[in-house]
């Protein structure tokens, strides 16, 4: 059963084309991550689906119904995140959500006591009698999200859900999402970081806009087989002593079995590193073995760009996107 | 856009929803209103240090056509151009509500999009029923008063509030229209389009070609009007506007109504273009 399905959606603001033809499944109760650049047209295909904008052409449903002919029906059955957040500062955390479950149509009493419960599960409560504009950026967040889930929605849309948080705050917000999921909520959100989806999607579509084109998507997988496509983790390793680099190179290309990247001037080697800990911990202990001095060693993920780099065969257009 | 899909929802329950809907948004309205007084004692502050400026520094140099005291002339012209100013605040809600996510909210969410409006429309007037309450303590403070008794003086309130009214639905209007910004610089045009009238000076006394425009202002039907109902000097007789100021006073708000309600319901739907 698809929660949600998208089918050639098409969008154009005056002469600029946002989506040329987007087409999306996702599986109930799952939680799919949309990665893409700025301008690839994520938020777009967002708000036509939480019934915000019209497509121009193409349809979707949500939770089974179409959004341009039913939306009260799909209204009554998503919550929307969107990048800036909803949140009235001059009110208190709790009459936030409150004065939102009046207007969910839930009545008082239980517009209370959902209030009261979704406190406590975005760990909220302390904060419950504060006004919001004392909150944190990462609890406004919170404060937020919790607002989509008052009717305890079927299909969960977060437009770039943590950008602009610092890592602290970020990692409320990810813990928030997946305790969602947990609940069964069917989730799309979207990112420019391909870190948070790997961390938070079952799948992930990668959305793409060639130049002067609107978006569509380029791959859709399991974040797995989405890196093992787009060439997986990286080592990246700094010795100490520059006499000390082509030993290293060699025992690294041994041990990855791939081509070594060499970097003199930084001291620094890196190669895919399939096999991630694997990897790492059978060429730290070679290393020692021959006295090598390593300075600084790390996994990393490709960047957004890389990836897009394999996916499409050109880099990202205008400003270069990197994973945290 | 309404939900017109829902079958589960008859006419009657509609506009039942709309009004529920608009009560709760009246009353975050008006807790604003009480928690943030520094907002609301701003908008005060304009109309006091008007009447401060005129009535007091200037008063005693401002000479009042026909004759008469100045200040009697002065508070209707006030209380109008304080309902007038309304509209920034209108406006400057409905701006940052629409680019902070919150309209996007509403729309998101199976509830009356009629009352979002309503809601708007209702706590809005009942802050300028308030403010005109103090700015009419303060007119009773430094020597104006009412003549014709208190039905002619609760109409002139009656025009008043059906100006700030009108200025509701050009508030949300320019509010969808205009970013925040752009929305706060609005002051620059609406402050010589409030100073060209006969809030402070009778038109007859500027030259011909802008007296024939304050006479017009739709402001200056309304202070016409409030005038000759609480019997306050500066009537001058002749001209049209001035002879049908309560028919003018009418009609101009209702115009705008009609003009910007419409307006309105096309911005917010266009909204999902």
């Amino acid at each position: 059963m698809h929660a949600l399905v998208a089918d050639g959606l098409r969008k154009t603001f005056g002469k600029t084309e946002a989506l040329a033809g987007f087409d999306l499944h996702v599986k109930e109760g799952t939680v799919c991550g949309l990665l893409g650049p700025n301008g690839s047209g994520k938020t777009t295909a967002i708000r036509i689906m939480a019934t915000l904008l019209r497509a121009d052409g193409g349809s979707a449903r949500v939770a089974g119904f179409d959004v341009a002919r039913r939306p009260g029906e799909v209204r009554r059955r998503i919550g929307l995140t969107g990048q800036s957040t909803a949140v009235d500062e001059i009110l208190t955390g709790r009459e936030n959500l409150e004065m939102w479950g009046l207007l969910y149509h839930i009545g008082r009493k239980r517009a209370r006591q959902r209030a009261g419960e979704l406190l406590d599960q975005f760990s909220l409560a302390d904060a419950a009698d504060r006004r919001a504009k004392h909150y944190s950026g990462g609890m406004r967040r919170r404060l937020d999200l919790a607002t989509s889930l008052i009717l305890a929605p079927r299909v969960l849309f977060l437009d770039e859900p943590t950008t602009g948080l610092d890592p602290r705050n970020r990692n409320e917000v990810w813990s928030a999402i997946r305790s969602l999921v947990d609940g069964g909520t069917t989730v799309l959100l979207t990112t420019q970081y391909l870190d948070e989806a790997d961390q938070l999607a079952d799948r992930i579509a990668v959305l793409a806009a060639p130049p002067g084109e609107g978006g569509r998507i380029v791959a859709e997988d399991t974040p797995d087989r989405l890196k093992a496509m787009i060439g997986g983790d990286q080592i990246d390793l700094v010795v100490r002593n520059p006499s000390t680099l082509d030993t290293a190179a060699k025992v690294l290309a041994r041990v990855t079995q791939s081509e070594v990247d060499v970097d003199s001037d930084e001291r620094r080697l890196h190669a895919p590193a399939h096999d991630r800990i694997g990897v790492l911990t059978t060429v730290l202990r070679e290393l020692e073995d021959q006295d090598i001095e390593v300075e600084d060693v790390g996994l990393r993920r490709p960047t957004l760009d890389e990836a897009f780099l394999r996916l499409t065969g050109r880099h990202i257009p205008d400003e270069v996107e990197e994973t945290r | 856009m309404t939900v017109l899909d829902d079958t589960r929802l008859t006419l009657g329950s509609h506009v039942l929803w709309a009004f529920k809907d608009g009560w709760t948004i009246t009353t975050r309205g008006l807790v604003h209103w009480i928690r943030n007084p520094a907002v609301a004692v701003g908008g005060l502050l304009y109309p006091i240090v008007m009447v401060a400026l005129f009535g007091l520094v200037l008063g005693s140099a401002m000479t009042v056509e026909g004759g008469g005291d100045y200040a009697e002339f002065l508070m209707p012209g006030m209380f109008a151009q304080a309902m007038a100013n309304g509209v920034m605040s209108t406006m400057a809600v409905v701006s940052s509500d629409a680019s902070r996510g919150v309209t996007d909210r509403f729309r998101t969410m199976p509830m009356s999009q009629a009352g979002v409006v309503l809601g708007r429309s209702f706590s809005d007037i009942i802050n300028a029923s308030l403010e005109l309450v103090i700015l009419l303590g303060c007119g009773l403070a430094i020597g104006w008063s009412f003549h014709n008794g208190l039905a002619s003086a609760l109409a002139g309130a009656g025009l008043l509030l059906l100006l700030r009214f009108a200025m509701i639905w050009v508030g949300i209007y320019l509010g969808l229209l205009l970013k925040p910004e752009a929305a706060g610089a609005a002051w620059m045009v609406l402050f010589p389009l409030t100073m060209v009238a006969n809030t402070f000076v009778s038109p007859a006394q500027m030259p011909s070609w802008l007296g024939a425009v304050a006479e017009w202002n739709p402001l200056s039907a309304t202070v016409s009007a409030c005038r000759e109902l609480f019997g306050n000097p500066g009537i001058v007789e002749g001209s049209w506007a001035t002879d049908n100021a309560v028919v003018l006073a009418i009609a101009w708000p209702v115009v705008a109504f009609a003009v910007f309600l419409p307006l309105c319901m096309r911005k917010y739907r266009r909204l999902s273009r």
